[in-house]
Formats: C-alpha cells, sequence, structure tokens
C-alpha cells in the first residue's frame, strides 16, 4: 500500500510478498479508517484463482433456528466450498418481488430464506457434496422448500433476490439502515425486538437480512416519511442492545459521519483513547475528515 | 383427458454465461473445466411439456439427451424439472463436437419408432451450433408437420395451434398430430429445479443407450476447418466539429 499523509509525506510499503513480517503493518492502520489518517493512493491485491464451478442453492425455512441449522449443516458437510451464506425474512422477499418484479422460485411464501454458494475447481465433487448436504437438510427437516440453480443465469437470479433488497427496500419510503455484528443465535432476536418497540408507530416495518456466515445482520426501518419519533425509539436502543451482546454497532459499513459518536458501544474506552493518540499523531491538524469515525461529543 | 405422450430433446452445452475461449488448435473452443448446463431453448421445450402435463394434456414425457456421460446431468435435470424418464443416448467423450444435426435427428426418428410418442419437443436451436436444424430434418424424416420457434402451443382435439416468432412477426399455424415442435424462449418461463423434487429425480429411471445400438451412423457430414475469434473492434475517431465529421464520412466513402 502507498499512502499520501496529512502533511504531504508519501508512505510507501508497496510489495507483492505473500508473506512479511518485518516491524509494524501499518498497512492494517489504514485499512478502514475512513479517509482520517491519509489518503491511499496504491495497492497491490494477491487474488485468489477463479472458481470453476460455483453453485447457488436456496431455502425456504419455518423459523430463524431452522436457518441457523440449515446453515450448520452446510459448514458441516460442504466447509471447504462454502463461498457466501446469506439469509433475509418474508418481509425481504415480498419487497424484491412486488417493488422490483423480481419472482421468487418458491410456489409458496415462507418466513425466511437461506441461500448458500459454493465454490470450486471441481464440478462432479462439489455436486456430490450439494447433494449429501441437501438429503440431510431435508432429513432432518430443517428446511421446507429448496431450489438449485442449473445454470449461471439462474445462480444470477438467485442471487438477485438478496442483493436487491435495499434498493426494493427504498421504494417503501424512509429507511432506517443498521448493519451491525452479533451472536448467530441472537441474529434475528433484535429484529423481533425493534418490531415489538416500534409496533403501531407510523406503520413502521422492520426486517432483516444479511451475511449468515459473517454473523452480520443488516437491520433496516421503513417508515412512510421520516420520524424523529421512531428513531427515538430505535437510537440508541439499537446500540444498547448489540452492545449488551458485545457485538459490534457496525460490522461492515464503518462509522462516518453518523456513528461516530456510538463508538463507545463497540470500543473500550482505553482503546477509544489509543485511536485518538494514534489520530494525533498522523494528522495533528485535523484536517482529514474531521467529525467522522472518532466520537466529537 | 391425459393422453399424449411426449419426448423432449435437451442438449449439454457450454453454459451461456460463460465467456467462451477458442483452442490452441482453432478447430473450436475450450470445454475441459468449463461451466456447462442445459441449452436454454432446451429448458423451454421441458417447461412446456411439464406445464401440457401439468394441465393433464400429457401424461408421460420423456427426456433425451445424445452425448458423453454428463449428459446424464442433463437429463437429471429434466427429470427434477418434471420430466417422468430418460433415455442418454452416449457418445465416447470428446466426440459429441461431432454430433451433427442430421445425427441427432436420425436418432430421434428411430426414437420416435421405438417409443411411438404423439409429439417431439426440441429447443429452437444449441447456443453452441447454433444450428436451428435438427427439428426441421425431423420433421422431414419422420414427414410429420412442424411447429417451429413456438412462442405459444394449444392444444384441442388432436391438433395443435402454434404462434410462431417468425421475421415479420407472429405466425398462427395449426398442426395435426403427431407433430414436431421447436421451444423458442418466450414460449414460457422455466421454473427452477426444486431440491425435494431433485432427490426424487435420483430414482427416475434413465436408459442407457449407443448411436450402434439404434443403427444410427453418426459419422460427421460437415468438417470444422477453422475457429477463430471475431474481429476486435478498432478504436474510433474522436473529431472536433461536425465539418470535419462530413470531410471524414466523404473521404471514407460512407457518403
Amino acid at each position: 500500500m502507498r499512502v499520501v499523509l496529512p502533511d504531504g509525506r508519501v508512505l510507501d510499503s508497496m510489495s507483492n510478498m505473500r508473506k512479511d513480517n518485518t516491524g509494524y503493518d501499518l498497512k492494517q492502520l489504514f485499512i478502514g479508517s475512513e479517509g482520517t489518517l491519509g489518503v491511499i493512493t496504491d495497492v497491490s491485491l494477491l487474488l485468489p484463482q477463479a472458481p470453476t464451478s460455483v453453485n447457488v442453492a436456496m431455502f425456504g425455512c419455518k423459523s430463524f433456528e431452522d436457518v441457523v441449522q440449515t446453515y450448520r449443516l452446510a459448514r458441516q458437510s460442504m466447509g471447504e466450498i462454502v463461498s457466501a451464506c446469506e439469509f433475509m425474512d418474508r418481509t425481504c422477499m415480498k419487497a424484491v418481488n412486488e417493488n422490483l418484479s423480481l419472482a421468487s422460485p418458491f410456489s409458496d411464501e415462507h418466513p425466511f430464506y437461506f441461500i448458500v454458494e459454493t465454490s470450486g475447481s471441481n464440478q462432479e465433487h462439489d455436486m456430490e457434496k450439494l447433494e449429501g448436504y441437501v438429503a440431510r437438510v431435508f432429513e432432518e427437516g430443517v428446511a421446507d422448500d429448496g431450489v438449485l440453480a442449473t445454470s449461471k443465469e439462474q445462480a444470477g437470479r438467485l442471487m438477485a433476490l438478496r442483493e436487491n433488497i435495499a434498493p426494493a427496500l427504498k421504494q417503501l419510503g424512509y429507511n432506517y439502515k443498521y448493519d451491525v455484528s452479533l451472536p448467530i443465535k441472537q441474529m434475528y432476536s433484535l429484529v423481533e425486538k425493534v418490531g415489538e418497540k416500534t409496533v403501531g408507530e407510523e406503520s413502521c416495518i422492520s426486517v432483516g437480512y444479511g451475511h449468515l456466515g459473517d454473523n452480520n445482520l443488516h437491520l433496516n426501518l421503513v417508515t412512510p416519511t421520516y420520524s424523529t419519533q421512531v428513531l427515538g425509539l430505535i437510537e440508541p436502543f439499537i446500540y444498547e442492545e448489540v452492545a449488551k451482546l458485545r457485538g459490534s454497532i457496525s460490522a461492515e459499513h464503518g462509522l462516518g459521519l453518523k456513528k461516530a459518536n456510538y463508538l463507545k458501544y463497540s470500543k473500550d474506552s482505553g482503546v477509544i483513547d489509543m485511536m485518538t493518540v494514534i489520530k494525533g499523531v498522523f494528522d495533528p491538524n485535523a484536517i482529514m475528515n474531521p467529525y467522522k469515525l472518532l466520537p466529537w461529543k | 383427458m391425459a393422453s399424449l405422450r411426449v419426448l423432449v430433446g435437451c442438449k449439454r452445452v457450454i453454459d451461456y454465461a460463460v465467456k467462451i475461449r477458442v483452442r490452441p488448435d482453432a478447430l473450436g473452443v475450450v470445454t475441459d473445466g468449463v461451466k456447462h448446463s442445459m441449452n436454454p431453448f432446451d429448458e423451454n421445450a421441458i417447461e412446456e411439456a411439464v406445464r401440457m402435463k401439468q394441465k393433464k394434456v400429457v401424461k408421460e414425457i420423456i427426456a433425451v439427451s445424445c452425448g458423453p456421460t454428463q449428459s446424464q446431468e442433463t437429463i437429471r435435470t429434466a427429470l427434477a424439472m418434471g420430466a417422468d424418464r430418460g433415455i442418454h443416448i452416449e457418445v465416447p467423450k470428446g466426440t459429441e463436437e461431432n454430433l451433427q444435426p442430421l445425427a441427432v435427428a436420425k436418432i430421434f426418428a428411430k426414437l420416435v419408432e421405438k417409443e411411438k410418442p404423439d409429439v417431439v419437443i426440441l429447443g429452437k436451436q444449441a447456443i453452441d451450433d447454433d444450428s436451428n436444424q435438427t427439428t426441421q430434418l425431423l420433421a422431414g424424416i419422420l414427414e410429420w408437420p412442424q411447429g417451429t420457434m413456438a412462442s405459444v402451443v394449444e392444444h384441442s382435439d388432436g391438433k395443435l395451434k402454434i404462434t410462431r416468432e417468425v421475421d415479420g412477426g407472429l405466425e398462427d399455424i395449426s398442426v395435426n398430430l403427431p407433430a414436431v415442435i421447436s421451444a423458442d424462449l418466450r414460449l414460457n418461463e422455466p421454473r427452477y429445479a426444486t431440491l425435494p423434487n431433485i432427490m426424487k429425480a435420483k430414482k427416475k429411471k434413465i436408459e442407457k443407450m449407443s448411436p450402434e445400438d439404434l443403427g444410427v451412423d453418426v459419422t460427421p457430414r460437415l468438417k470444422v476447418l477453422k475457429v477463430v475469434d471475431p474481429p476486435v473492434r478498432a478504436a474510433g475517431d474522436k473529431v472536433p466539429d461536425v465539418a470535419t465529421l462530413m470531410d471524414k464520412l466523404k473521404e471514407r466513402g460512407h457518403i
């Protein structure tokens, strides 16, 4: 990585080595720093071999517990070839069906949907593993229905159902978006708690979807128009609930402006102090993205 | 009411979404390690047969594929979509490229003799050779009526009303049974193979035979001389104003 520092100096640690354990790994500081420590101008990336055999399957489940079990079976039966595990709830599926005309592959509605993608180098081996996995899923009764994409085009369409949830929800009104890490068993209970808290308020809808395999929940609420009333009910409530479960208030999207002051819900004060020291070392005049990432209130 | 028996063809081809590469010997494209799936038009063919079965017009669907051992996967997909049994006409691995429409039509003609279906539905064309010939050749060999490029198929009283997609628009024809149809993309939206059906499909029967068993000579009559990439598109020229554009067009003889 090559970075231009706030004082104009160029920090050059570009390299093509896979392994290099010499001194402090400064590039890790800049990854996720949201432009508060310097401007990254060059990176060298190690690319994996593109898989030749990619398969996508989607299941309909009656409960979140069943989703978690279906996911666990995937890890157990096909661990080494699993490349993505996503889930979405009934409301999300309805939103993409109705607002974006993307059809569900199932004839019935299910309370939850689980998508698994496998990537490998041998189609026959991967199919064998998938078939063994699917047999177990139905034997244990953790899914009520399932489909397997038989072409790349079908695989793309199944993934599109998950990838288009955000645009579909946007069409319903104002979105309050949260991206949190939680222990897998509790991932959906937060959606339910928030739903209970906002029931009846401005026809608020709460949905959950996300990267199940990474324990990363995308919790969204929608009201027809922006409501300070609803916002007051959910913030800082959501962050407090996440902190209670020792999760992260921002699993992947960062803190930016809107979450900078909530950093304390996921990081210890001693850690925050040290982050502030580091910021002072790189950017003493605070010219880089002020009010972002680090708390200012 | 359900009385018709349908024979449907499905071919294993390189997946439509894969970026193909010409082989170093310039006689074909690279197929090793490349994702294959059922020819998209054949998915429409199978789907139509399954819908006719759901409407109780059809009572049995036989899915046929001609190709190497892996063609069995294509037949299994057809079975998972709702076909009742399969027939795999196996050819040695590596020779499937030489299976040309005339040979395939002859194979299907022999199968028609054996199975005596009322309708044969094939995909309009395979996306690897883009021939669009097998249906027509088969109809000729059998002397059966044909409804090609079908986007609507309706059955009543031993006849099929077919809407064909033609250059000028749409053409409606009526054919007596037995008949051969080729499925076009707008015929229907093929269903996904549901996992419970994929599991059930494993128990359905696939009969295996060789072209020799049917007495068909599949020696290719056409020889591929060369396969090349299409020419790389040359970069365009940017011109500063309309006057220069007109000069350039005249210069190059376009106007």
